[in-house]
Order: C-alpha cells, then sequence, then structure tokens
C-alpha cells in the first residue's frame, strides 16, 4: 500500500482525509484503486484517459508527466497537486 | 657593567627586526608586480582587489573592482573567490600595502597574484577611468546594520536593494507580508497592482492594511504603511486591475522580480506568459485553508506556471479562498517565503526555488519539497511555443478543456 497525499481542494471527495492509502504498482493502478473508493476524485484526476492538465501527480518528489505518465511504478510516496489560484 | 650588556642586547634585537622599509623592500622582491598600463589591457582577465580603506574606496576606485579592506583580506577573500587559481591584480594607493597583501594571499594558496606598482595614484595619473561607488548615508547604516552584518548582503548588498525594483501582484494575504519585508529590507522601488479597496474580512490576515484604512483602496492603503515604515522606499501604486492591456504599459516602468500573490487563475496565466516574454523571473505564491505553495520561475532557466498546470481547472473544481478560507497566519509563511526569494533573487545569491515547489502544511507544520521540471513542449517556453501573444485569459480559464489559441 501507498500513502497517497490529499490536497485540500480534493478532500471533500475523500470524505476529509489527509492522506489514504492505495494499491497499484503503477500510477494507473493506484489512482484506479483510489478512484473506485471515492469516485468523485474521478473528474479531478482525469482528463480523457489521461492525467488532467490542472492536476499535478508526484511520485517520491517528481511529476510523473515527465517519468512515463500513468505507466509510472509507483517507487515512494504519491501527491496530487491541483493547481490553486489564492493570494487573498 | 650589567647595563652595558643590556643595551648591547638591545642593539642586537634592533639589528635583527627588520624596518618597514626593508621588510616592504623583501616582500616586493618575493611578489610580482603589474603597472597600471599593464593592469588595464588586463581588462576582464583578472579579479580587481582594492585593499585599501572605506573612505580611499568611496572617493574613487578602479571600475569593476572589489573592496576588500588589508584588515579582513584574510577572513573575507573566500567570499570573492575560493579558486586559488584564479587572475588576481590587488591594488591599494600606491603599491605598498598591496604587496604585503599579494603576499598574504600567495600565503592562503592563491598562485596568480600581482600587485599594481603604483597603486590607484598611478592607475590615475595615466588618466585611466575611476569608479565613484554610491554609499550609504550614515542614517541608512543604522536602518541597514543588520544587513550590512552579513557578508553576503554587506554595503554592496545593500545598495543593490536599494537600486532594485519589485512588482507586487495583489496587496492581500501574500502581497502584504511580502511587501512589508521587502519595503523593510530597502527595496527601493515596490510596485502594486491592486483593484480591490480594503475590506473588514481583509484584516484577519492582511497585515499591510489596518483598521483606519477601510474602505480605501488597498495599493494607497499599502503604500502610506510601507512608506511610513522605511522612506527609502518608494511605492509606485497600479490601482488597477491586471489585464493584457495594462501588463504591457507596467512592465514598461521596469521591474527586476514580480512576487505574484494573485488571487485568481486569469492573471496567474498573464503573469506567466508575460514574464516569460519579458524574462523577469515571478516569486510565485499560493494558499488555501492550512496549506499554501511557492516557487520561483524563472524565464529559461527553469519551468513556468505552465509547464507546472498547462490548464486552469474547471471553475466548478477550483474553489476560491473566498469559498476555501484561510488561516490568517499561512499567508504570512508563504508570503515571507516569496519576499525570501525575491531578495535573494534582487541580491543575486543563494539557491533561489527555481524548479522545486515548496509545500508547506501548517496543520501538520510540515514542508515538502518536489521537482518541477521545464516541458519541453510547453506552449510559452516550451521549443516551439504555440503562444507568443496575449490570449484571453477569462474565456481561457473558463473553458480549459477547449483548445488554447
Amino acid at each position: 500500500m501507498t500513502v497517497v497525499r490529499i490536497p485540500p481542494t480534493l478532500r471533500a471527495a475523500t470524505r476529509g482525509e489527509r492522506e489514504v492509502e492505495a494499491a497499484g504498482g503503477t500510477v494507473r493502478e493506484l489512482l484506479d484503486d483510489l478512484v473506485t473508493r471515492f469516485p468523485e476524485l474521478h473528474e479531478q484526476l482525469y482528463e480523457e484517459g489521461d492525467v488532467a492538465p490542472f492536476v499535478n501527480v508526484y511520485v517520491a518528489g517528481e511529476d510523473v508527466r515527465t517519468l512515463e505518465g500513468l505507466d509510472t511504478p509507483v517507487t515512494g510516496g504519491v501527491i496530487l497537486l491541483p493547481a490553486m489560484a489564492g493570494g487573498v | 657593567m650589567c647595563r652595558e650588556r643590556q643595551q648591547g642586547r638591545i642593539a642586537i634585537l634592533l639589528k635583527l627586526m627588520a624596518s618597514y622599509r626593508e621588510l616592504l623592500q623583501q616582500v616586493r622582491s618575493e611578489i610580482e608586480e603589474i603597472s597600471a598600463t599593464e593592469a588595464r589591457a588586463l581588462g576582464d582577465g583578472a579579479l580587481l582587489l582594492d585593499v585599501r580603506e572605506r573612505e580611499e574606496w568611496d572617493e574613487g576606485h578602479l571600475p569593476g573592482a572589489t573592496h576588500v579592506p588589508r584588515g579582513s583580506l584574510e577572513s573575507r577573500i573566500e567570499l570573492v573567490t575560493r579558486d586559488r587559481s584564479a587572475s588576481l591584480v590587488v591594488y591599494c594607493a600606491a603599491g605598498n600595502r598591496s604587496a604585503f597583501a599579494a603576499k598574504t594571499l600567495e600565503e592562503l594558496g592563491y598562485t596568480d597574484v600581482r600587485s599594481l606598482a603604483g597603486g590607484f595614484t598611478d592607475w590615475k595619473r595615466n588618466g585611466f577611468p575611476v569608479a565613484v561607488s554610491q554609499t550609504l548615508e550614515p542614517s541608512q547604516r543604522g536602518r541597514y546594520s543588520r544587513h550590512l552584518l552579513i557578508p553576503e548582503v554587506g554595503e554592496e548588498g545593500q545598495l543593490k536593494l536599494l537600486d532594485s525594483r519589485i512588482l507586487l501582484i495583489g496587496a492581500g494575504g501574500l502581497g502584504s507580508p511580502a511587501s512589508l519585508y521587502l519595503a523593510a529590507a530597502g527595496v527601493g522601488r515596490l510596485g502594486i497592482v491592486d483593484e480591490d479597496v480594503v475590506d473588514a474580512s481583509n484584516l484577519q490576515r492582511q497585515i499591510v492594511h489596518s483598521t483606519e484604512s477601510l474602505g480605501k483602496p488597498k495599493v494607497a492603503s499599502a503604500k502610506a504603511a510601507l512608506e511610513a515604515l522605511n522612506p527609502d522606499v518608494t511605492v509606485v501604486p497600479y490601482e488597477e486591475r491586471l489585464t493584457s492591456e495594462t501588463i504591457e504599459r507596467i512592465l514598461a516602468d521596469g521591474w527586476d522580480v514580480i512576487v505574484d500573490g494573485s488571487d485568481n487563475f486569469p492573471t496567474r496565466y498573464l503573469v506567466n506568459d508575460a514574464s516569460v516574454w519579458h524574462g523577469i523571473p515571478v516569486v510565485h505564491g499560493s494558499i488555501y485553508r492550512f496549506e499554501g505553495q511557492a516557487t520561483v520561475f524563472k524565464p529559461n532557466e527553469g519551468p513556468c506556471y505552465r509547464c507546472l498546470f498547462p490548464k486552469p481547472p474547471p471553475p466548478e473544481l477550483a474553489p476560491s479562498c473566498a469559498e476555501g478560507g484561510v488561516l490568517g497566519v499561512l499567508p504570512g509563511i508563504i508570503g515571507s517565503l516569496q519576499a525570501n526569494e525575491a531578495l535573494k533573487l534582487a541580491l543575486g545569491i543563494g539557491d533561489p526555488l527555481v524548479g522545486r515547489l515548496l509545500l508547506f502544511d501548517a496543520l501538520e507544520a510540515r514542508f515538502t519539497e518536489v521537482t518541477l521540471r521545464r516541458d519541453p513542449e510547453c506552449p510559452v517556453c516550451g521549443e516551439e511555443p504555440t503562444i507568443t501573444e496575449y490570449v484571453d485569459y477569462v474565456e481561457f480559464c473558463a473553458n480549459p478543456r477547449s483548445p488554447v489559441a
């Protein structure tokens, strides 16, 4: 199981959980597992079958877009990070 | 008898001790010297070290020289260069102190050191160019004394800050602490873009404003507070919304660094695109409830905001601060980090947060860092950019799923 960090803007979908555990050898499997348990995450994470362009997924501190995308092996903790604009 | 013997001993001791002249002569024979004409011909090929006292330096020095007074040469030379093979030309007023300094540098392991024969006096006599440095006024020496004590800042750095121009997007939660610290640090020119007026709900975190500024434009309120904090600072207020029409005019006023504390996606993307095209680094910060993030987007050296987030989220998935709320101190932490990065960029010191996104969780009191990389396919800073002029950012952010310009 891998610890997945849920950002504040997505916590409504995870019943307020800040961190959840998920299973999967690749990012795709891990996100599938997450979405199965928290269906509301789907539209927050996916667009046209890929990671949505307004959210970043980090594995062990590296953006999966710069690795192998959804096929990136899960080698460490996962952070989901949607764009935030707030400054006020 | 006893007294005669004592006098004899003193005479021998005096003979053993070299006089200043003799010592100077000996040292000069052990080091290499260079004439003013030869030194000038070196151009940028050598590092010029001025080892005179501050007052002498202030009156004029060789252009491009670094001031390291003889008295602190040993302790400060490594801040100038650690490269023992660097080509150094040391000078003083007439070539005597610099001879001793050159000898010391050789003892410290520097292998390519020359002393300027005839020193600054001979340089001037040849009619070569002389630079006169700006200096701090006595009152500024007091105000910035804690900066002056840090070797990485010092007087040179403080003068740089006084000459720096930093543009803040937003005088809100992030802009408040950032602008206060930048003003206190003596950043000479601070531009602030904000179209809002101070509202009661701002005061829980926007510490540059106060109860008596309620209803006033934020830029006016901030200008009054910042210039009261430090009269060395000029605040340039832009009481307007940042749009593709206004941003070019504002940037034409000349800014070295942008501190982005805006509160909406259209502005974030607009600031990003403009900064890439103008080559101005952006210190980015954003906050939500208990969590914030900061990074530096430095054009050509690291990723831009579009490399990080190619598109904004659809509006229904992007709650604003007004909906989400924010712990009052959180922008204080993130805005201070932004001020820290902006000062480092202005001073040219340290490792800025380029290519790194720092995440802060106030509830856990934990910082996490993730790596950001340039996207070679980035539509703005990539190899073949597809966005080369301003787009309709409001439309772009309202319809993130539609194709982009």
